[in-house]
């Protein structure tokens, strides 16, 4: 099982005593200004848990697997996480064989 | 943006709550989600993105200063993967000429 939107909203209905429609458009507007702050163009730092920054990739040559075809792949801006020191130390910690699904 | 901005931006368009208000449920987020992660959990965020633990096998790694090998056990490390709306938006402001500006 995975944390969803729905398990978020349940706990600040239950931590926070929000209602349930309040809760899940926090969880909502939460996401949201994390992504209208990338739109920006602006890194994202959430201390204890990590940071969301953007980097802009030039063109490269690729490749269609299936066919083994030549085709470019278009410049981007992707985003990517870095966990901060607190959040690495923690997930070090897990001990299971298996990450679970 | 920082967390704290990210508070005064969620507390300016959620004027029912107090500043105070935001800042618990801002931390209650952030520690639900590390605690997923931290019990093996993955998290699943449609339109945003989905966190997941990878695997990082035991190697020798060296003492930079005596150069003498050390094992290193293994670990997990979390890994985030964008979710459709994300890469999009995100993208769509790159090819708008929205400038990055990395703090």
């Amino acid at each position: 099982m995975a944390l969803t939107k729905a398990d978020l909203a349940e706990r600040l209905f239950e931590e926070l005593g929000l209602n349930k429609r309040e809760a899940k458009e926090f969880v909502e507007a939460f996401f949201e200004e994390i992504r209208l702050a990338l739109e920006r163009g602006e890194q994202v730092k959430l201390s204890g848990f990590g940071n969301f920054n953007l980097r802009d990739k030039k063109e490269r040559p690729g490749r269609n697997p299936k066919t083994g075809e030549e085709i470019p792949i278009t410049a981007r801006r992707v985003v990517t996480f870095h966990p901060g020191q607190k959040l690495k130390q923690r997930v070090e910690a897990y001990a299971g064989t298996q990450p679970r699904e | 943006m920082t967390k704290s901005e990210l508070i005064e931006r969620l507390a300016q368009k959620h004027s029912q709550l107090t500043y105070k208000d935001v800042e618990f449920a801002v931390k209650t987020l952030t520690e639900q989600m590390a605690r997923s992660l931290a019990s093996g959990e993955r998290i699943e965020i449609r339109g945003f993105g989905s966190f997941s633990l990878h695997y990082r096998p035991p190697r020798v790694g060296r003492n930079p200063k005596t150069g003498e090998p050390v094992p290193l056990p293994g670990k997990h490390v979390p890994h985030f993967k964008p979710g459709k709306e994300l890469r999009e938006r995100v993208n769509r402001a790159r090819e708008a000429g929205v400038p990055t500006r990395q703090g």
